[in-house]
């Protein structure tokens, strides 16, 4: 229904890169080799045994020759992968950029190894119109680091009362449409919302909350909520929710997403919705996957998020959920939120961490060096949210759009040890000692992330 | 100890040295000069940004019981109406430097991110419904006096466990000191969970005869337009101790101020049995052994295990005999 691109942004000169014996992997590709790729006018247009590709022009210290083609050498040991994608983001624009910006958090996107994400639509205005959005994609346009997908709300001004032009703001790019920061509440306005789908289509992402349970709780409800005396938010303030919403969709044989789930209960009701056959699919964070409510015993604010970190029970539960697929795919729900708004008392301080740096490089030391789940499966559920959004998967073959992400998964380095790339510094893995880095993204065929110490690796 | 923010951190060691302070100090309050030039010099700063009459005065005295300078700080009236942030009043209250503040806020941590941001040793007395620490000792100094000590000792908390901080600081320092304790009180104000601090839990006071100790929490009116509860006459047909459901054996305690014909019916109030008007004389030598054993040279490192008889160096008029 789009009469324009979804994806915007990201558009800088392709990357010309010659990446010489990395390793190779994309599960979905059936790759997991050894292999020369060659990346030239946005495209893979050469992928080779390991040692079979020259540099176009001997451009000696690894710099951009006269050719423009830059040489990487992986040494067999370089991970090249697809780029991740992340349905879920916050880049703050317009109204908060005190916060983060378009530029800043698709920065901090490629730094994390993400070659496109979805904006959230909970900015000052709500995006709720087409004259917004297409602004929003202009800046995107001029800004972005790496394409930018929006979701518009499902009803103006996140009021839940009235529908957006939902139509209208399909034919401007509008990759579907959220509430998300808060639940579409009603069910008779979900239902409408859901039929109205057949008309505009675009899948709707929802959080999952009901408010009469969660309300005045500021973490998950249990041992630590009642040894700390904040009020807690039941896991069933998600799961009920839910639960109403993918019935919902079943009756209406609607596409729905579901954001960010944090507890077992959310789990079982996914899997129960995927039995009856109805169109849903789910995230995690990344947070949800490695964390639990014990980490908010410190009342660190940048553990306070919504849904809040549970038990460790349901913490396995998602684990598990990711590894059988029930869940589709990791979101981060990158929340950055100013300094000066999270140096407060926990209960006042706002809900959310950022996450679009440390995702993979969390996931990776948390799941896959235990051998909870292996890399391959990782890497699919980091780029498995695009084709949920009816996006093309990223993908490592030849003639495919060039966005892949360059990982070293043995270095190891601390969290926020050398700053951000994000405005803000909200990272609930701030301080931890992680293994796996991104060396490079290249997103759409261009170069979006360098780091410093590539040139060091390839010497 | 740097600070006193929360009955967890403490030991029984340092309940029990905070203790045996306060009796020293009860027997100055006896004595026609009730000074003490102890903290002479140095000073505290209350800073308050919920009202309290009675914590705050407590305080205040056993400031100035041991002769320091004190400040008090209200958050309405202030720069904190015109929306300074905790950080910046705490920056800027530091600049006046002050070695001891006292704090209390509706939130959660508070007194914890406070002890990050200055260099003053913090004083929680009241963080949300989070821990009211010196609330805690008090009551185990009160009974103590009262039981000589309470290991063993059965001890309900009745009422509305979730909102109450002192509820939680209470079943953590009674635990510490040996006691067994119950928490009762009607299922929609028993936070889910709760049992996991050691507690035992009841939703009747069927078995109330079978405590030691009987502590009441006060039951606050807005609760009910919460729907908390449904009615303050259900509440008090079933949760209010009363001669009816106090037995003779039995120590009745509150943190107050009292809602008589609530949680706690006239006459026991005014029975022997209540030693309500013990906890706040407790309350002032409490404090004052608190603020002695933060600001009295205590801060360098305590001897390992550290119980009991330390004489403040230089200090005469606390008399010598432990406890």
């Amino acid at each position: 229904m789009s009469a324009v691109e979804p994806l915007i942004g990201g558009r800088r000169p392709p990357a010309e890169i010659l990446l010489r014996d990395v390793h190779v992997l994309d599960p979905r590709a059936g790759i997991d080799a050894r292999h020369d790729v060659r990346v030239s006018g946005g495209l893979i247009v050469e992928l080779g045994e390991p040692g079979a590709l020259e540099p176009r022009a001997a451009s000696a210290g690894g710099g951009a020759g006269e050719s423009g083609e830059e040489l990487i050498e992986g040494h067999g040991r370089l991970r090249l992968l697809p780029a991740f994608f992340d349905p879920h983001v916050h880049l703050r624009t317009p109204g908060q950029e005190h916060k983060e910006d378009l530029e800043t958090g698709t920065r901090a996107a490629a730094a994390g190894g993400f070659g496109a994400v979805i904006a959230m639509p909970n900015t000052d205005p709500v995006l709720d119109s087409a004259p917004l959005l297409r602004s929003l994609r202009d800046a995107a346009a001029r800004e972005a680091r790496v394409p930018v997908g929006f979701l518009p709300a499902i009803t103006r001004g996140l009021q839940g009362e009235q529908l957006t032009e939902m139509a209208e703001l399909r034919l401007q790019g509008a990759l579907g449409f959220t509430d998300d920061g808060r639940p579409v509440q009603s069910a008779g306005m979900l239902r409408k919302a859901l039929q109205y789908q057949r008309l505009c289509g675009g899948v709707l992402s929802l959080h999952e909350e009901d408010p009469t349970l969660s309300r005045g709780g500021a973490m998950h409800e249990g041992a630590v909520s009642a040894a700390l005396g904040i009020g807690g938010i039941p896991s069933v303030a998600e799961s009920t929710m839910l639960a109403r919403d993918a019935a919902l969709a079943g009756h209406e044989d609607a596409r729905v997403h579901f954001q960010h789930l944090s507890c077992a209960a959310s789990v079982d009701a996914i899997a129960d919705a995927k039995q009856h056959g109805w169109r849903v699919s789910a995230e995690v964070c990344p947070h949800h996957l490695l964390l639990t409510e014990h980490d908010v015993r410190t009342m660190d604010t940048r553990m306070k998020m919504y849904p809040p970190l549970a038990t460790e029970t349901d913490r396995l539960a998602l684990v598990e959920g990711l590894r059988a697929g029930t869940i589709d795919c990791v979101a981060t729900d990158h929340a950055p939120h100013a300094r000066e708004e999270k140096e407060v008392p926990f209960e006042q301080a706002p809900m959310g961490s950022t996450g679009l740096e440390t995702a993979f490089a969390a996931l990776h030391t948390g799941l896959v060096l235990p051998g909870v789940i292996d890399l391959a499966l990782l890497v699919e559920r980091m780029t498995a949210g695009a084709a949920l959004f009816e996006l093309p998967t990223p993908t490592i073959a030849l003639g495919a759009p060039a966005n892949l992400t360059l990982i070293d998964l043995d270095a190891v380095w601390v969290a926020g040890e050398h700053g951000w790339e994000s405005r803000s510094e909200n990272c609930c893995f701030a301080g931890r000692t992680l293994h796996g880095r991104v060396l490079m993204t290249i997103a759409a065929g261009a170069l979006a992330h360098r780091d410093r110490s590539l040139a060091m690796v390839g010497a | 100890m740097n600070h006193l923010i929360s009955i967890e951190d403490l030991e029984r060691s340092d309940i029990e040295r905070i203790v045996s302070q306060a009796e020293r100090f009860a027997e100055v309050s006896d004595r026609e000069i009730k000074t003490l030039p102890t903290l002479r010099g140095r000073m505290v700063l209350n800073l308050f940004y919920e009202s309290s009459t009675r914590t705050r005065s407590s305080f205040e005295l056993a400031a100035k019981r041991l002769s320091a300078d004190v400040v008090n700080f209200a958050a309405s009236g202030s720069s904190v109406e015109k929306g300074e942030s905790l950080k910046d009043t705490v920056l800027t209250l530091s600049a006046h430097k002050p070695d001891a503040i006292v704090l209390r806020t509706p939130w959660a941590g508070a007194a914890e991110l406070v002890s990050r941001w200055c260099s003053a040793a913090i004083v929680n007395a009241g963080d949300g419904k989070h821990e009211h620490p010196t609330q805690a000792l008090l009551d185990v100094y009160t009974l103590c006096r009262r039981l000589g000590a309470i290991d063993g000792a059965s001890i309900w908390i009745v009422g509305d466990v979730a909102h109450s901080r002192v509820a939680r600081s209470n079943v953590l320092a009674f635990q510490r000191m040996g006691a067994r304790v119950t928490v009762a009180g009607p299922p929609t104000l028993i936070p889910r969970g709760i049992e996991e601090l050691g507690c035992e839990v009841r939703y009747t006071l069927d078995e109330l005869a079978t405590a030691d100790v009987v502590y009441a929490l006060r039951m606050q009116n807005e609760r009910m337009s919460e729907t908390w509860v449904p009615s303050i006459r259900e509440y008090a047909s079933w949760y209010q101790i009363n001669g009816r459901r106090l037995s003779p054996h039995q120590i009745l305690m509150h943190p107050g101020p009292v809602n008589r014909g609530v949680e706690l019916s006239g006459e026991v109030v005014d029975s022997p049995q209540a030693v309500i008007t013990a906890q706040v004389e407790a309350g002032v030598v409490v404090r004052m052994a608190v603020l002695y054993e933060l600001l009295a040279g205590a801060r360098e490192a305590r001897p390992g295990g550290g119980e009991g008889a330390r004489e403040p160096a230089g200090v005469s008029a606390p008399g010598s005999q432990p406890a």
